[in-house]
């Protein structure tokens, strides 16, 4: 049996569950596992410049490749930084382990010294958490902690480690468990047969289907399935934020993304179905709009790992607990036996209707404006990029144009923060997109607002060599929050402007980085090449429209499909 | 309505607060709870009352059980099920009237009387929550309430339905 430091069982455990890199940030109460990862090279440290980014990138790696992001942060401040971070991963279900530091366990209640309640501050935000009494179950926590954050729906996990247990003078024995099976944790992930077979044959006799695909599709890596599935029916697919990629946003078949922002066709799509096949969906505000006038002629077929999620806002009329690969495919089989000569024939009339909602052209902007618009950037973003960069967003305006205008072929290639929507995300997650794949293009679309959010990860970026392409769609606003006070408040904007903005050229260059700045959409193209010919790390300050609006939006209280087209028109 | 959630789970550190967090962050009603090692010392069962349409109920249980911590839940209001509470109730008695009325609306309740003092009795009831409070109600009448302390209820399913892991 060997024998080691409480330190070097957490060092041995992490490498024993295949991390990578870890993101993290010293302090006195994790000194003894810096101490530790000092005597190794296996798995790469990263130093942030703030916790939260650690959790970020930690979440962009995860994203990513689908493998478990690592954290380690210091106790107190340490810890409570990453609370926006794990809040972050928890509502997209990204698996992540943060492992604290937590002051020595005698004096754990005495208000210690940086001492912090990680386990209850981060209670509602974690698939689970351990505080770890015994240095002998530093490696079963570990292991555990790895194995609930990345089965069934994904989540951050918490391990909290009292600095005495992970001392380097004492040893203790180091066994890492065979098998971490719990008997209070088995996720479903095949779907019962009773209800699949209800499924298909629901689907086989609806006119006008459509498939409304989430990130529980990325998650369970089924968009094969998922394709095939659409084909066999001739589904028109609809995606919400977090499912881009799963289905091609390239595909025929595809009809935009869905909800708040969604497209006019998607959403009039959905509205007038008559069988909704959902899957890793969560029929979330920002998609249903008014629940109660909500697709009001459609079965509703449920797939979610996720119990819970099931019939939580929507009652679905056929739910389905599975993981989606699991559950698609055994429609497919099902499905094998069925005839689909007619099938076509059966949704012409449908795809005539969608036709029609297409031809509208919901996504058209203004083409002869001289004032460069944010769409515009992105459009350009992707021609430069062929399509096939690894887009991080932030959060607000630049995140929706980003979403619509940038049609994802592959999934995971599309990292932003959906649920929580949290502004700060998109550059340390880039870093982790790039941290997991050095030779790949790694962009930020971020805005003047949100790149403020995190800037400081700039000097990591060049610690590491980060060649991170930074939009930055400078309107020199709160562009979102400026758009609602457009929409209602009358446009009295309340604090949604920016007074005294850095120069971000300068700024970038202080940081070691190039930075492009562009006033003029005629310099558009040729900056955004230079972007990308340029070694290292660019930032493009990109002067765009300040007025313009992100377009289609629901209506507030409508159906899904009651939305404003442009700054005049609605349906 | 009232309803009856029963739960087993890991008897671990946090668990519990786990359970009440998902009633606080959710905004679900705890109206008792109640919670003890099973005859099996790593498990807890823990029983609460609960108000909610059917549609609340089932996102209380799908919430709870998806607890890392959570084995089991059933809701015992689904079926025949036996539930009871114990309630501690100290009475003040100044009159020989006063003792006798609370001395014969303990038998009549079937309750016991534990402690004996000059000015009061300290008396235990077993029974669901109504017969409790009326009880309660009966010694409010007959003498001056000191304090109670209920334990919330507890329940087990009629018959061979058992929550075991
Ligand atoms: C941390 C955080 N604080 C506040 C908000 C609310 N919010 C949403 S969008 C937005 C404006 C974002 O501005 P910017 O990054 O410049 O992007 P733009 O909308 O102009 O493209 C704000 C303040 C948020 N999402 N996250």
């Amino acid at each position: 049996m060997k024998m080691m430091s409480g330190a070097a069982m957490v060092v041995e455990a992490l490498k024993e569950v295949g991390v990578t890199h870890l993101f993290g940030y010293p302090g006195g109460a994790v000194l003894d596992i810096y101490d530790a990862l000092h005597a190794q090279d296996d798995i790469k440290h990263v130093l942030v410049r703030h916790e939260q980014a650690a959790a970020h990138m930690a979440d962009g790696y995860a994203r990513a490749t689908g493998k478990t992001g690592a954290v380690l942060v210091t106790s107190g401040p340490g810890a409570t930084n990453t609370i926006t971070g794990i809040a972050t991963a928890f509502m997209d279900s990204i698996p992540m382990v943060i492992l604290s530091g937590q002051v020595p366990s005698m004096h754990i209640g005495e208000d210690a010294f940086q001492e912090c309640d990680m386990v209850g501050i981060s209670r509602p935000v974690v698939k689970h958490s351990f505080l770890v009494k015994k240095a002998e179950d530093i490696p079963m926590a570990i292991a555990k902690a790895f194995y609930i954050a990345n089965t069934g729906r994904p989540g951050p996990v918490v391990v909290d480690l009292p600095k005495d247990i992970v001392n380097v003078q004492d040893s203790h024995p180091y066994v890492f468990p065979d098998d971490v099976t719990m008997r209070s944790y088995n996720p479903t992930l095949k779907g019962h047969n009773k209800q699949i077979k209800k499924a298909v044959a629901s689907m086989l006799k609806a006119q006008r289907p459509v498939l409304y695909v989430g990130g529980g599709a990325i998650v369970a890596e089924a968009g094969a399935y998922v394709t095939q599935l659409a084909e066999l029916l001739h589904a028109p697919v609809c995606s919400t934020l977090m499912g881009l990629g799963a289905f091609s946003s390239v595909h025929p078949q595809f009809v935009g993304m869905l909800g708040m922002h969604g497209t006019l066709e998607a959403n009039k799509t959905m509205h007038n179905s008559d069988c909704i096949i959902a899957l890793g969906s969560r029929f979330d505000d920002r998609v249903t709009n008014n629940v109660d006038k909500f697709c009001p002629h459609a079965d509703i077929i449920h797939v979610d790992i996720d119990p819970a999620s099931i019939s939580k806002i929507v009652n679905a009329h056929i739910p389905v607990v599975g993981s989606v690969d699991k559950v698609v495919l055994q429609m497919l089989e099902l499905l094998a036996d069925a005839d689909f000569t007619n099938q076509e024939q059966k949704v012409a009339d449908w795809w005539q209707q969608i036709e029609e909602w297409r031809s509208k052209k919901c996504l058209q902007f203004d083409q002869s404006s001289q004032v460069i618009k944010p769409q515009k950037v992105i459009q350009s973003l992707y021609e430069h990029t062929k399509g096939d960069a690894y887009v991080s967003s932030d959060v607000g305006q630049h995140q929706m144009f980003a979403a619509l205008y940038y049609p994802f072929a592959k999934p995971r290639r599309w990292i932003n923060s959906g649920g929580l929507g949290t502004m700060g995300f998109g550059l340390p997650a880039a870093m982790g997109v790039q941290f997991a794949y050095p030779d790949a293009v790694s962009v930020v679309v971020t805005g003047d607002g949100s790149i403020q959010m995190n800037i400081q990860e700039l000097s990591t970026c060049l610690q590491y060599g980060l060649p991170i392409k930074i939009i930055s769609l400078n309107n020199r606003a709160l562009g979102m929050v400026r758009q609602w006070q457009d929409m209602n408040y009358k446009g009295r904007h309340s604090c949604s402007y920016m007074e005294s903005m850095p120069d971000f050229v300068k700024l970038a260059e202080a940081y070691g980085h190039t930075g492009i700045k562009v006033d003029h959409l005629d310099d558009l193209d040729d900056a955004m090449a230079r972007c990308f010919a340029t070694p290292g790390l660019v930032f493009m300050d990109i002067m765009v429209d300040q007025n313009e609006h992100v377009y289609p939006m629901q209506i507030k209280y409508g159906a899904m499909d009651d939305m404003r087209l442009s700054k005049t028109e609605r349906t | 309505m009232r309803r009856i959630i029963s739960v087993l789970m890991e008897n671990a550190p946090g668990a519990l607060s786990r359970i009440v967090g998902v009633f606080s962050q959710r905004g679900f009603n705890v109206d008792s709870l109640c919670v003890a090692p099973t005859d099996d010392e790593s498990l807890s069962r823990l029983t609460i009352i609960t108000q909610g349409d059917d549609k609340v109920i089932e996102q209380i249980t799908k919430q709870v059980n998806k607890l890392i911590d959570v084995l089991k839940i059933a809701e015992l209001t689904e079926g025949p099920h036996i539930e009871r509470e114990l309630m501690l109730i100290k009475v003040g008695n100044k009159t020989e009237l006063s003792r006798a009325e609370v001395k014969r609306n303990v038998d009549i309740f079937r309750a016991r009387i534990l402690d004996v003092n000059a000015n009061n009795y300290t008396i235990e009831i077993t029974g669901t929550s109504d017969k409790l409070c009326a009880f309660e109600d009966v010694m409010s009448q007959c003498g001056d309430i000191i304090e109670s302390a209920r334990t919330g209820v507890c329940g087990l399913a009629r018959g061979d339905k058992a929550l075991r892991p």
